[in-house]
């Protein structure tokens, strides 16, 4: 599982850096860095609770590396 | 079928020797479409054809040819005819060819449109013909004079039967990203010309909800050339690892330009005149790949050709063919400002880090391009660099980091000139091309 913002959607509330600083912290403007890679076992729970969270519905759990756009 | 295209169909035509392949050599204006059937025979998609071919047959010459995307990202055509062919049910894809040029420097698209749209046509019915599509669109900016030469065009086609499925013709708003692949499809779709977040990608969900295909306009003529005669014929110029030319605009230091057709592999130098000719030391970098592309330092450039191996040492790519002679009267860090404000004020507002990012540093390369800069100015613009790169749901922020930071390696004798309040500028006036700001901030329709 991966952790994935969508940029548009994203509205920089910042709770996904508040439920999960180990993975998500925020720019000079407020806006989410999320770590790269797989989200590690035991961060899966507080991970999906983020996500749920997310009052702009913009952070995503997607199984696979993440896909080729265009 | 009509007689012009059964007289095309019955009359030899001999394979383009050489370069242009794609405007022929001193075209001043469309020749039209018996000229075109004359000059090329029938399309390859058309019953006259030489061969008329089912979809996998065109994929698999597209990929023996070794075709890639013109438009700037290089993208072998193949594989995007073969995803759009797999995503649905015959009928069910929408086939677009995207002449919504949008780099204010490029003037390719257009010419082609201009001088040679049927070849454009003859290649977007044939990947129509690929991927079974049921809809083809050509997507152009706004502009009556070209719509109406683009809608007379498609009458003669008609008139002839040349198509299996009508063209239609979808204008796009004159911004810098109308013409990215998901804001294509959102306008088609019949909204905004903005960049989406292309999940599912625009390949299995596009246009309308449905399988969308879109090609360069470009990249369709050259398929429509390979369609008629084939892939061998394509690959005779070239490399054999990036075969094929393409289409270049060319901004001399002279301040004169032009569209040219070139191999992949020619010699950059080849193309500009001031990195090797009589007009050596009148250019003091060089622009290559557009305003999301990089620049160049000219004795770098002079070792290099128009291919991705070559253009890939020195950190560029030949994007979608715009090669910029910057003269050495002018200030390197002035001509980057004023893009980078244009580039900036083209974000389409809708991610954080770009429309946060971008403002702030067109802005600290304002003051990079004055005198004596605030020291902390080139501090915040590298640390913006790397907070705005990858973070967009387009890739505005990535080409607007790679442009500015190669400006700051290229001028980084004139950032410390800058420093103690010295400028080589001779000349101020406007070297680069910048349109206008928008007339509104919504106009995206």
């Amino acid at each position: 599982m991966r952790l994935r913002v969508n940029p548009i959607a994203c509205t920089g509330h910042g709770s996904c850096a508040d439920l999960l600083p180990e993975l998500v912290s925020l720019d000079e403007w407020g806006y989410p860095l999320v770590a790269d890679g797989a989200v590690p076992p035991e961060l899966a729970r507080r991970a999906r609770r983020a996500v749920r969270d997310c009052p702009a519905l913009a952070l995503l759990l997607t199984a696979d590396p993440e896909p080729g756009r265009r | 079928m009509t007689g012009l295209l059964a007289r095309a169909g019955a009359t030899p035509v001999t394979a383009p020797h050489g370069l242009p392949r794609l405007i022929p050599a001193g075209a001043g204006a469309d020749p039209g479409l018996a000229a075109h059937l004359a000059r090329l025979g029938p399309p390859a998609h058309s019953p006259a054809g030489a061969a008329p071919q089912a979809g996998p047959a065109i994929i698999a010459a597209a990929q023996a040819a070794g075709l890639t995307g013109r438009g700037g990202a290089a993208f072998p055509v193949h594989r995007k005819l073969r995803a759009v062919a797999a995503a649905g049910r015959p009928g069910r894809a929408v086939a677009v060819a995207n002449g919504a040029e949008s780099e204010p420097a490029s003037g390719k698209d257009r010419s082609l449109l201009w001088l040679a749209p049927h070849l454009v046509l003859d290649g977007l019915q044939l990947a129509a013909e690929a991927v079974a599509a049921g809809r083809a669109v050509l997507y152009v900016h706004r502009d009556p004079d070209l719509a109406r030469h683009l809608a007379d065009a498609l009458a003669h086609r008609a008139a002839a039967g040349c198509d299996r499925i009508a063209t239609e013709v979808v204008q796009a708003p004159d911004r810098f990203l109308a013409g990215e692949t998901s804001a294509l499809a959102s306008r088609v779709s019949g909204g905004p010309a903005r960049p989406g977040f292309a999940e599912p990608p625009v390949y299995e969900r596009g246009i309308g909800g449905r399988p969308t295909l879109v090609h360069n306009a470009e990249t369709l003529a050259h398929l429509a050339l390979t369609g008629r005669f084939g892939p061998g014929w394509f690959r005779a110029a070239g490399l054999p690892g990036e075969p094929g030319s393409m289409l270049c605009t060319v901004h001399r230091a002279d301040g004169a330009g032009h569209v040219t057709e070139a191999a992949l592999g020619t010699a950059l130098a080849a193309l500009l005149p001031g990195l090797g000719g009589p007009g050596r030391g009148e250019v003091q970098a060089v622009l290559c790949g557009g305003y999301h592309g990089t620049w160049l330092d000219p004795a770098v450039a002079a070792g290099l050709t128009l291919s991705r191996a070559s253009l890939r040492e020195a950190g560029a790519a030949p994007g979608a063919g715009v090669l910029a002679e910057l003269p050495a009267s002018r200030c390197g860090l002035a001509e980057t400002a004023r893009v980078a404000r244009y580039l900036a004020l083209e974000s389409a507002g809708q991610c954080g880090p770009c429309f946060n990012g971008l403002p702030r540093m067109a802005a600290a390369l304002a003051e990079l391009a004055a005198p004596r800069p605030a020291p902390r100015a080139e501090a915040d613009l590298r640390r913006w660099a790397g907070l705005v790169g990858g973070r967009g749901a387009c890739h505005h922020p990535d080409g607007f980091v790679r442009f500015v930071a190669s400006a700051l390696g290229v001028f980084r004798d004139e950032v410390a000139g800058h420093a103690r309040g010295r400028c080589r500028a001779t000349d101020r006036a406007p070297f680069l091309p910048v349109p206008a700001p928008p007339a509104t901030e919504a106009d995206w329709s």
